[in-house]
């Protein structure tokens, strides 16, 4: 079982190449039970919404 | 009808100072990148329908204008001075977690409330650039490589000379560092 330490390394991997099933599946079942790590994968994903807005690559 | 270009460029210099800077982190290279940009853009380009149109075709040039410059001299980034990063950051894990890998009570991520109504707000850029900052410089030119400039990790390994899974731990360590500034002096308490 992945403890958050090694949860929030697969958070940020999966944002820069694809995971293997082995990992998804793992990653998956933690934050089923993890609210902390649920938040931190959100987080994860506004830095990145930031990031593209303010380097004007938004597509909106 | 076309808005007055001249005066729109001059209005926008400061914005792309500051991209230039976060990530160049050289206020000599920053200002030379911004120039060529506005030198390009006063020689080229066509109509622009909105200010934000043409903001984004000044970025992109702007963006080019980085990479050339990093793709230069990113060799300097190698892999032992991504090392002198390390430590610092070791400690941001080392307090976040408890030894079994947990999060520890007082560190556990809370909700961030309304994150889009943050980006409407000039001062959550304000700290958000601050927070970039804040990073460790190597680190930070990894991170920028990858999130503002749109390179895919194995061409900032070629680019900087490290391998892909120390990629990862150092885009890894930004994102973490990043969440955890913008987390304290942010969002702190908002959504929780």
């Amino acid at each position: 079982m992945l403890n958050c330490r090694q949860a929030t390394e697969l958070m940020s991997q999966e944002q820069d190449r694809g995971l293997a099933l082995s990992e998804r599946i793992g990653l998956r079942l933690h934050l089923w039970i993890c609210a902390g790590c649920t938040n931190y994968r959100r987080q994860m994903a506004v830095l990145r919404a930031a990031c593209r807005r303010l380097g004007g690559r938004d597509s909106r | 009808m076309e808005f007055d270009r001249q005066s729109e460029l001059n209005a926008l210099r400061p914005d792309l100072l500051r991209f230039a800077r976060l990530q160049l982190r050289d206020a000599g290279a920053a200002e030379d990148a911004v120039q060529d940009t506005m030198l390009a853009a006063l020689t080229g380009g066509h109509a622009f329908e909105s200010r934000s149109s043409y903001k984004t075709w000044l970025i992109a040039i702007l963006r080019n204008k980085i990479i050339d410059i990093i793709r230069g001299q990113s060799r300097e980034v190698a892999a032992s001075s991504l090392a002198e990063d390390d430590a610092g950051d070791d400690l941001l894990a080392e307090s976040l977690f408890d030894r079994r890998g947990h999060w520890q009570p007082e560190t556990r991520p809370g909700r961030w409330a309304d994150p889009e109504a943050s980006f409407e707000q000039q001062q959550f850029w304000a700290v958000f650039e601050a927070c970039l900052d804040y990073l460790p410089a190597k680190t930070a030119r990894v991170f920028m490589m990858r999130e503002f400039l749109g390179f895919e990790t194995d061409e900032i390994c070629k680019e900087t000379g490290i391998s892909s899974s120390n990629c990862w731990v150092v885009l890894h360590r930004a994102r973490m560092g990043l969440r955890a500034c913008l987390d304290t002096k942010w969002f702190a308490g908002a959504g929780t």
